[in-house]
């Protein structure tokens, strides 16, 4: 069993929680991602590691309440204890020095995950610049932590209440008019963020990896539910990926797989039991 | 008595019923059945059949002490060679192993040797048979193997009785792995069979590691060098399944066997949603593929409540490479072969959802390297019919994630680990492999011969080290 440490809620259905995992704390990356089950009868939830701590013996993850597996995790509290927790899962990012400024763009909770990359990149001796981009000024998140680790960021709010008014590809097209000479840019978030990013950055010539977040079963490479064209070619987002070239990202394909089990599992949402079944 | 040439039948659920439900289809012999049976033993002097076995059970013997009512004794004499019988007398193909070999076979149908494994075996699970726990010594060494599947258990079991003090990885949260994940419910009972029969091996002291992915949480190399594990096994299967690379494939609704069966069988997606994990199975359904795997996708689709399920396959039915008993079970179940046809693509809809498969006929031509005859598209025959859901069942490949963290293991080509037939000896020393990592896909049972070798191999491997020092 897996004990969580701690909870919060960051924003309204935003939530960050600190689970006691020594052993996938030890082998952690940026980059990576974990599964969890919460008890017997769960599903196996994907989440991206939003940071680790190697001597404490924690994983810290961040989500947002989604569908029911994700409702069921928020509802749970400090000191209660997780079925399965398995990872780490993923290749790793890729982290070294790079020839110029190194770009982390986080979209909504995507932020989360930029975080231990933009640390690793910075440990790494790169400049490393945020963008954080969210609806609205309430609900950035993480955004202290991120300064810590990089030298510049930079907001972005849909509705303008905090820094640039608009999406995270205004800060990219901001940076690459100052002339910041950014050799990479890491972009986590909504499929349709990522893609918007991949698009901005094609022209201009700039790598640009995507973090993606198929539905998948096993983690393992062994269902193949989380495949995505690449390039022409199909690979399995948990052995090959998560982090791919955005510019070679079939998002269309991605997207359209993402909903395979949203009209299921709306359905259930609103099933109300009258025959006292269900799930507790 | 004269002695009869058939097999006695066994007792199974009506077709029509059992269609509906993921209750056992096969509902195994009773006392005077098994020993009638039994009793259609010859008792060659030079006994066949046990050459036909891949772990060399004492056929003739177990046989001898189910005619003397003895079923304590033969469950014993059975778990001398497999630690697995309710198991394999399930899903072993004995037709092409013992029965085979059977000097019965020569003039009518064999003794049914698998149908008489499981009546013991079973026997012993319902009374909870006692396991003598073999206490490993303080100083014993220390073997890791790394996945719970049968060549993995098998290896296991060996060891520990041999008195090492075994732990077994396995990456998913429940043990067993194809046994477990793949393999559904009616042919193969979950908790009343395949835990069971785990706990037996558990109660052995083996020691068994959930959420434990090889490559990832620790490499081989860490688990020698750190963790102080005098060998490893490995018998990772084969998981990673294939595609056609048709156009379509990625579209929704499209499944490999691999997510549909362990959607159903390890996460019980059929109880959605008491269980959260769901599945869709639609209307009208294609399997493609003509193995067991795609029989049992066919049968859980149709248990699922598909109105109409279709085996799509490209060679003819003289070919399907599936066992002929789960062939007629799927038939009597009503499920509909297209043979020598192959999917050229999948078309889907507007929101990206399977609307159609596209197929051509074929023919057979000349034989290839496999010596079966090569299937050959007939121009111009291509044809169209709706599907909501369509399931690839050809095959899978070798999971790359040890291969790629572990230096010094020789791959084949294709990704399969390079081990020795007989020792499963890899290119590094104390790590032994074997099962469908090695052979790719192939049964259970030679899986669990491949992992009893290599328990006979390592302890060999540990005496001599240890003499060494």
């Amino acid at each position: 069993m897996f004990k969580i440490l701690s909870k919060e809620e960051l924003s309204p259905n935003v939530y960050a929680m600190t689970i006691e995992a020594p052993r996938v704390a030890k082998k952690a990356q940026p980059g990576q991602f974990i599964i969890l089950r919460i008890d017997e009868e769960g599903e196996r939830v994907p989440l991206t590691i939003a940071d680790f701590d190697r001597e404490k013996g924690t994983i810290l993850l961040v989500f947002q309440t989604i569908g029911a597996s994700t409702m069921e995790l928020a509802a749970l509290n400090e000191g209660d204890e997780l079925m399965d927790f398995v990872g780490p899962l993923g290749t790793p990012s890729e982290i070294s020095k790079m020839d110029g400024t190194v770009v982390v763009v986080g979209g909504g909770i995507g932020v989360a995950p930029t975080y231990p990359i933009a640390r690793a990149m910075k440990e790494a001796g790169n400049k490393v610049i945020a963008i954080m981009g969210a609806k609205t000024k309430d609900i950035l998140i993480m955004e202290e932590q991120m300064k810590a680790v990089t030298d510049e960021i930079l907001v972005t709010t849909d509705d303008g209440s905090r820094g640039i008014k608009g999406f995270v590809t205004y800060a990219v097209q901001a940076l690459v008019d100052r002339g910041e000479n950014i050799a990479q840019i890491t972009a986590i978030g909504p499929c349709i963020m990522m893609k918007s990013v991949a698009d901005a950055t094609r022209d201009l010539g700039i790598k640009t990896v995507v973090s993606l977040n198929p539905i998948m079963v096993d983690g393992t490479g062994m269902c193949g539910g989380c495949r995505v064209t690449v390039g022409g070619e199909t690979k399995f987002a948990c052995v090959d990926g998560p982090e791919f070239d955005g510019h070679q990202v079939d998002f269309q394909g991605l997207m359209s797989r993402q909903r395979m089990y949203r009209d299921l599992e709306a359905e259930e949402k609103d099933h109300v039991c009258r025959i006292g079944l269900g799930r507790k | 008595m004269a002695l009869s040439l058939k097999k006695h039948e066994m007792p199974v659920q009506d077709p029509a019923v059992r269609a509906h439900n993921f209750d056992e289809v096969a509902l195994g012999y009773d006392e005077e059945t098994a020993v009638a049976e039994a009793e259609r033993c010859l008792h060659c002097k030079k006994p066949m059949c046990r050459q036909g076995c891949p772990v060399s059970i004492d056929i003739p013997s177990f046989i001898e002490k189910i005619k003397e009512r003895d079923f304590d004794g033969a469950l014993a004499k059975i778990k001398e060679s497999n630690g697995l019988p309710a198991i394999c007398g399930r899903v072993c193909p004995q037709e092409t192993q013992c029965e085979q070999k059977c000097i019965l076979a020569h003039k009518g149908e064999a003794v049914a040797i698998g149908r008489l494994e499981r009546f013991v075996a079973d026997r012993g699970l319902a009374k909870n048979e006692e396991v003598q726990p073999v206490k490993a010594a303080d100083d014993a060494q220390k073997v890791a193997i790394i996945g719970s599947g049968p060549s993995g258990l098998s290896c296991a079991g060996d060891l520990a009785k041999k008195g090492y003090k075994v732990t077994v990885f396995e990456a998913l949260h429940k043990a067993g792995g194809v046994l477990s994940y793949g393999i559904p419910e009616f042919r193969l009972p979950k908790d009343a069979v395949v835990q069971k029969e785990i706990d037996n091996i558990r109660k052995l002291g083996v020691e068994f590691q959930m959420d434990a992915v090889a490559g990832r949480l620790f490499t081989v190399d860490e688990l020698m060098q750190d963790e102080g594990y005098d060998a490893v096994f490995i018998g990772t299967g084969a998981g990673l399944p294939r595609f056609q690379n048709i156009p379509g494939e990625n579209l929704n609704g499209v499944y490999s066997a691999n997510e549909f069966l362990t959607r159903c069988n390890l996460m019980k997606a059929y109880d959605f949603p008491n269980a959260v994990t769901p599945i869709k199975v639609g209307k009208r359904v294609a399997v493609v593929g003509g193995g067991n795997v795609a029989m049992d996708a066919a049968r859980t689709a149709l248990r699922l409540g598909a109105e109409s399920v279709t085996i799509v396959y490209r060679r003819s039915e003289a070919e399907l490479p599936a066992r002929k008993e789960e062939v007629e079970h799927a038939k009597e179940e009503g499920i509909a072969f297209q043979l020598l046809t192959n999917p050229v693509e999948v078309l889907g809809d507007e929101n990206g959802w399977v609307k159609e498969l596209r197929c051509i006929r074929m023919e057979l031509g000349e034989p290839d390297a496999s010596g079966r005859r090569r299937p050959v598209p007939i121009e111009g025959s291509e044809f169209t019919e709706p599907m909501d859901t369509v399931i690839i069942a050809i095959g899978t490949g070798a999971n790359p994630i040890i291969s790629r963290t572990t230096p010094g293991l020789a791959t084949t080509k294709r990704g399969y680990i390079e081990a020795d037939e007989e020792s499963g000896q890899t290119s590094k020393e104390g790590v032994f492999a074997g099962g469908d990592i090695v052979t790719g896909a192939a049964t259970v049972i030679l899986a669990m011969g491949a992992g009893r070798k290599a328990a006979a191999a390592i302890d060999a491997y540990l005496q001599e080290k240890k003499n060494k020092h």
